[in-house]
């Protein structure tokens, strides 16, 4: 399995904010939101961090 | 009076112990301390999110840990003990690669580590909910 960075990055956000997610929060429904959260954090701060690395090596 | 003093000591700590159970389930098996509270969604979700993430490191090629060479592998080391009885039955059917030879290796190796740590914290949940600080 060779999976691309990004699509390593995707998988590693799901796994970890599905147990952020469960762990963090009390109801099903702040389960669900604070996952989807954190995936989107994981998700973005890998992009954002992503480009300045990018720019910087310009 | 002493023998009630003794019963209820006895008690005590025999709940204890019950107490403990899911926190050890749950590092033994992911999400076993909430199949054990019978929390069977959450379980399921967190069983398939760790033991999920432990094979796509190994699918990578993922150094699975062995011993110390230096201070840094401790880190790894302890990473990988998280994942309980899963690191135990890889190790014991010769999974993981022992060096990382190729750029998903490395990734399939901090997969394995984080797998474990998450394992950790769903256990650590496991256990709030046992002793009622988690609403259940």
């Amino acid at each position: 399995m060779h999976p691309s960075h990004f699509a390593a990055v995707l998988l590693f956000a799901l796994f970890a904010s599905t147990v952020f997610g469960i762990t963090q929060r009390d109801t099903p429904a702040r389960m669900f939101r604070y996952g989807v959260y954190c995936f989107l954090l994981f998700v973005g701060s890998a992009i954002v961090l992503s480009w300045l690395m990018f720019l910087i090596a310009r | 009076m002493a023998t009630e003093t003794k019963q209820n000591a006895a008690a005590s700590s025999a709940a204890q112990k019950i107490d403990y159970l899911p926190l050890i389930a749950g590092w033994l098996v992911p999400g076993g301390g909430h199949f054990l509270l019978r929390k069977w969604g959450r379980g399921a979700l967190l069983a398939a999110s760790i033991v999920g993430m432990f094979a796509c490191g190994l699918a990578m090629q993922g150094k699975l840990y062995s011993g110390v060479q230096d201070v840094l592998d401790i880190l790894g080391l302890a990473g990988d003990l998280g994942n309980g009885l899963l690191f135990v039955v890889a190790r014991v059917a010769g999974l993981g690669a022992d060096q990382v030879m190729v750029t998903t290796a490395d990734y399939g190796t901090k997969f394995i580590g984080v797998a474990g740590l998450l394992n950790i914290i769903a256990a650590v949940d496991a256990h709030r909910l046992r002793n009622g600080r988690k609403p259940l």
